[in-house]
Order: structure tokens, then C-alpha cells, then sequence
């Protein structure tokens, strides 16, 4: 199976006043059309490690790549959907202006824009609001606009940084709905959650982090047959985390 | 290039969207048909207060209008986060550099039109001349000196941390070398050394803005300046603000940027 996504003894630390080792060597492959669940507790170094695959961060040392390609060259994401952790975009442009600005940096042709734009905007269910400013948008319909962006593209990857975060039961379900339709077309789908009921039913395969490093890596039933527990004990395990007496 | 005049128009759509730009229109739109209003006689003289007054005040205008609105791109970018989407999409960090910049100059561009327009109306409508020429040659060298305060003001937003300190030094730098940067040269030649030295290579250095400022022009109905002199300044402005952008484009390049 060919590798989207290959990190190789990524490193990285943050300098400054309090220096920190967010990653400390960091191995990890997510192969072709998977959909693949990244884990770990608050400061693990899940939002660090998507920042180097976009470029956002630098690695002190190893390497990290996207279809092979360096993520440090701007080609890299031509092919990829971004969600960040905090949705903040343009607030004073309406959905499909935001959509169209991104549809032209992607060098999406002018004829397939507007139905790109209609597509997406149906699929987070965002059509009746697409003419307003998106300043006057709740934080649903915010995080609905940046899964919108994420698609604009059509992207055989997608990396989201806590993609439900901040949704309601609904929105909740449908951004699994989203993930499930789009795995079903052969998308790959790198995400980080801590929601681990979620992360149980969409996941081919997880990766828990902890403090830069990571502690379990494969499919969740072989995880669970292997530690005779449920991912979420499992989860709690390996983090160190132990409940008072 | 698609992807600089995407970035390029979306800065202008928030510029003009933004409602604080106006305010300055029609601050300076009233100061000056106040002061036509105080006037009553109709003699040369006063026509050519107004006219210098109205220039004063469009200079003052876009000169705020540029440094404030092109010192808070990349800054408000960061702010704002919505650097980490647009960032996320295939671009280069020179392209929005570049798009930035180049939005919040023909933003400034527009602005001039504005401005010129309503001065050749005033002033116009008093004198019944219309020497439409001179406007255009003083408006269009205005115009290439906000290009380089622009890439200037860029370039300080990316090196130094707070905009509201880059807007001032921005301020005393851009006026200082306005009133001071002609005279430099003699005033070197009245100091000892080193301090002659030091003077001079500045005086060699930094970007002549004085020469844009050709508002006599205009107030004095001077004879047009020759057009390979304007294409010449035009061409000194644009090598200015270019490197200043490479400059920029250098202390961006591989920045860290924090979630
Ligand atoms: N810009 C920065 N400067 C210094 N330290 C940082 C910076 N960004 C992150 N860190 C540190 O790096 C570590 C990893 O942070 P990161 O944001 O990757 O965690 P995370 O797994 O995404 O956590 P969360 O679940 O809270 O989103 C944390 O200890 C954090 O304090
Ligand atoms: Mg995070």
C-alpha cells in the first residue's frame, strides 16, 4: 500500500523562554485510504505534528512527507484538505467568497468552480447561509465553513485537528458521516480526536501519543485483543493515568 | 501569479468593507469644503491654499491609510489564524507576501483616485482650468511612493512583533526622510568625521521619497515634468519596494508560526 502520509524520527522543540520537546522522534505511516485516528491527551503533540505536515512548523531533525513529497515544498498540499484545530477564517467574506478565494488558489478551473462550490456547501449543509458574512455564523456553522474549505479541492488527503470539537449531537454525526462517505471514495483521512467512542466506529487504525512519543499504533480490534481492554481503558493505560483509589 | 491576485483582492475586499477607510475620505472632504466655504474672495491666491491645504490633507490620508492598512495584513493574518488555512493551501509564503502587498497597493491606488478626483472638482470648479496632466503626474508619483511604504510597512510587520510600534517608526521614518532625506547631504558636510561618513552612506541608502512629493506641480501650475523622469522615479520606487518585499519574503520564509 503506497504511504500518504511518512514521518520518520520527526523532532521537534519549541525554543523561547520554556523550551519543550513536543515530538521526540516520532515514526508513523498512514497508508492510502485509511482513515486514521490520532490520540493522545491535552500537550501530546497531535496539533505539532500536523503543523510540520503543513508546514507550519519546522522539524528540528527527521523528516516528514505528504505523497512523498517534502512538506516543506508548497506542492505538497495541493492535494490535501486542512482543517485547524480553531476554525478562524475571513469573517468579513460570506461562505462561498471564502470558497471561492481558496477554489482559485488551488487553480481550480473557473468553468468547475460554482458547482465545486454548490457541492461542498450542500454536503456540511451550509447552503442557506452561504450570502452571509460569516462573522454572523454560530461556532457550528463556523466549523461547518472550515470542513467546507477542507473540501473545496477534492483532496485524496485530509488532515482535521479535532474536527468535531465545539459540534453539536448532529453536527457531530454528520462530520462522521462526512468522513465515512468520503473513506468510501478512496479518500485518506488523518484526524485527532478525543472523542474515543467516535474514533472506535470511523477508524481503520489509531496512533496514541504522549508527551512527544508514541505508545500504541494499529487497528483498534487488534489493540483491544491484545491489551483485553477497551480503548478507552486502553487509552487510559497507556497515558500513565491512574484513577485515585 | 493567479494566486497573488486572488490573495490581492481579497485584502481589497476587506479593506473597503472595513468601514474605518471612509472616515479619513470624508474627514478630509470636509476640512476642505470648509475651507472653501471660509473663503469669499475669489482670487488666485486663495485658490492656491485650498489647493495646498487639499494636497497636504491627501498626502496626510494616504500615508496613514497605506502604513495602517499594510502594516496589520500579515500581523492580523496570524492573529486571526486564518494564516493556517490559507498557508495549508498550496501557496508560497512569498506569494502572500506578495498578494498582500500588492492588494493593499492599488487599495491605496483606488484611494488616490478618490482623492484626486474630489481635489480637481474643488479646485477645478474655481479656476475653470483643468490641468488634468500635472494631477496625473503628481497622483501617479504619490501613488509609487506608497508603493514603497508599503513594502516597507510590510517588511515591519514580519520583523517587528507589535504593528502599532512598526506603524510609528514607520511614521518617523517615511516623514523623516520626507522633510530631512534632500538635505542630508549637506548636512553631512557640516559634521566631523565619522559622523560625515555615517551620513552619507545613510543619505546613499535610503529610498529618496522626497523626489514624489511634487505637490508644487499642482499648487504652482508648474510645467509638466518630463515623462522619462517620471518613468525613471517609477522605476527607482518599484527596485525600492521590491527589495524591501525580498526582504520580507527572507525574515517570513521559514518562520515558525504558533497555533
Ligand atoms: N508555540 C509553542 N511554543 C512552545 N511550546 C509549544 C508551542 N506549541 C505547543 N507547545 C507545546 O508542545 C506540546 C505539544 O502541543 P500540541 O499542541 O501539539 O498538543 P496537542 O496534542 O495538540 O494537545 P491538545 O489535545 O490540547 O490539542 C505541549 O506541551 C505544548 O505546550
Ligand atoms: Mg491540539
Amino acid at each position: 500500500m503506497a504511504a500518504i502520509i511518512q514521518i520518520n524520527k520527526l523532532r521537534v522543540e519549541y525554543g523561547g523562554a520554556m523550551p519543550k520537546v513536543a515530538l521526540k522522534g516520532l515514526d508513523l505511516t498512514v497508508n492510502a485510504g485509511e482513515v486514521f485516528g490520532y490520540l493522545g491527551p491535552n500537550g501530546a503533540g497531535k496539533t505539532t505534528t500536523m503543523n510540520v505536515l503543513l508546514g507550519f512548523a519546522n522539524a528540528t531533525s527527521g523528516m516528514a512527507q505528504l505523497f512523498g513529497v517534502d512538506v516543506r515544498q508548497p506542492i505538497a498540499r495541493q492535494r490535501i484538505g486542512y482543517l485547524p484545530e480553531l476554525t478562524y477564517y475571513y469573517k468579513f467574506l460570506t461562505a462561498e467568497e471564502i470558497l471561492r478565494f481558496y477554489a482559485k488558489i488551488f487553480g481550480i478551473a473557473k468553468s468547475a468552480i460554482e458547482s465545486r462550490i454548490d457541492a461542498v456547501l450542500k454536503l456540511v449543509e451550509l447552503d442557506h447561509a452561504r450570502k452571509r458574512q460569516i462573522k454572523t455564523y454560530s461556532k457550528g456553522m463556523q466549523q461547518r465553513v472550515g470542513l467546507a474549505q477542507a473540501l473545496i479541492n477534492n483532496p485524496d488527503l485530509l488532515i482535521l485537528d479535532e474536527p468535531t470539537s465545539g459540534l453539536d449531537p448532529i453536527g457531530r454525526m454528520q462530520v462522521r458521516a462526512i468522513i465515512q462517505r468520503l473513506k468510501g471514495e478512496g479518500k485518506t483521512v488523518f484526524f485527532s480526536s478525543h472523542e474515543l467512542g467516535e474514533v472506535e466506529t470511523v477508524c481503520d487504525r489509531v496512533a496514541i501519543m504522549c508527551e512527544g512519543e508514541l505508545k500504541a499504533e494499529g487497528k483498534v480490534a487488534d489493540l483491544m485483543r491484545e491489551h483485553g481492554a477497551s480503548l478507552e481503558q486502553i487509552f487510559l493505560k497507556l497515558i500513565g493515568y491512574r484513577a485515585a483509589a | 501569479m493567479n494566486t497573488v491576485f486572488a490573495i490581492a483582492s481579497v485584502t481589497i475586499k476587506e479593506l473597503y468593507r472595513r468601514k474605518d477607510f471612509y472616515v479619513l475620505f470624508v474627514l478630509s472632504a470636509l476640512i476642505t469644503l470648509m475651507a472653501e466655504a471660509g473663503t469669499f474672495f475669489h482670487d488666485d491666491k486663495i485658490v492656491r491654499y485650498l489647493k495646498e491645504l487639499c494636497l497636504l490633507l491627501i498626502w496626510i490620508s494616504a500615508l496613514v491609510i497605506a502604513v495602517t492598512t499594510a502594516a496589520r495584513q500579515i500581523p492580523a493574518e496570524r492573529e486571526q489564524r486564518t494564516i493556517f488555512p490559507l498557508l495549508a493551501k498550496p501557496v508560497t509564503r512569498g506569494q502572500v507576501i506578495a498578494g498582500k502587498s500588492l492588494g493593499c497597493w492599488l487599495a491605496a491606488g483606488l484611494a488616490l483616485v478618490v482623492f484626486y478626483l474630489f481635489l480637481i472638482a474643488v479646485c477645478g470648479s474655481r479656476e475653470h482650468a483643468w490641468p488634468l496632466l500635472n494631477y496625473l503626474q503628481a497622483a501617479w508619483l504619490q501613488w509609487m511612493f506608497l508603493g514603497v511604504v508599503i513594502a516597507m510597512a510590510v517588511l515591519g510587520s514580519i520583523v517587528f512583533a507589535a504593528p502599532s510600534s512598526n506603524a510609528t517608526i514607520l511614521f518617523v521614518v517615511v516623514i523623516g526622510i520626507l522633510l530631512l532625506g534632500g538635505h542630508l547631504n549637506q548636512v553631512a558636510l557640516e559634521r566631523p568625521e565619522p559622523m560625515r561618513s555615517v551620513l552619507y552612506a545613510i543619505y546613499f541608502i535610503i529610498p529618496h521619497l522626497e523626489w514624489f512629493d511634487v505637490r508644487a506641480l499642482v499648487i504652482h501650475d508648474q510645467s509638466l515634468i518630463a515623462w522619462w523622469a517620471v518613468a525613471a522615479a517609477s522605476a527607482y520606487a518599484i527596485v525600492y519596494a521590491v527589495l524591501f518585499l525580498f526582504a520580507a519574503w527572507l525574515a517570513f520564509r521559514r518562520k515558525a508560526l504558533n497555533t
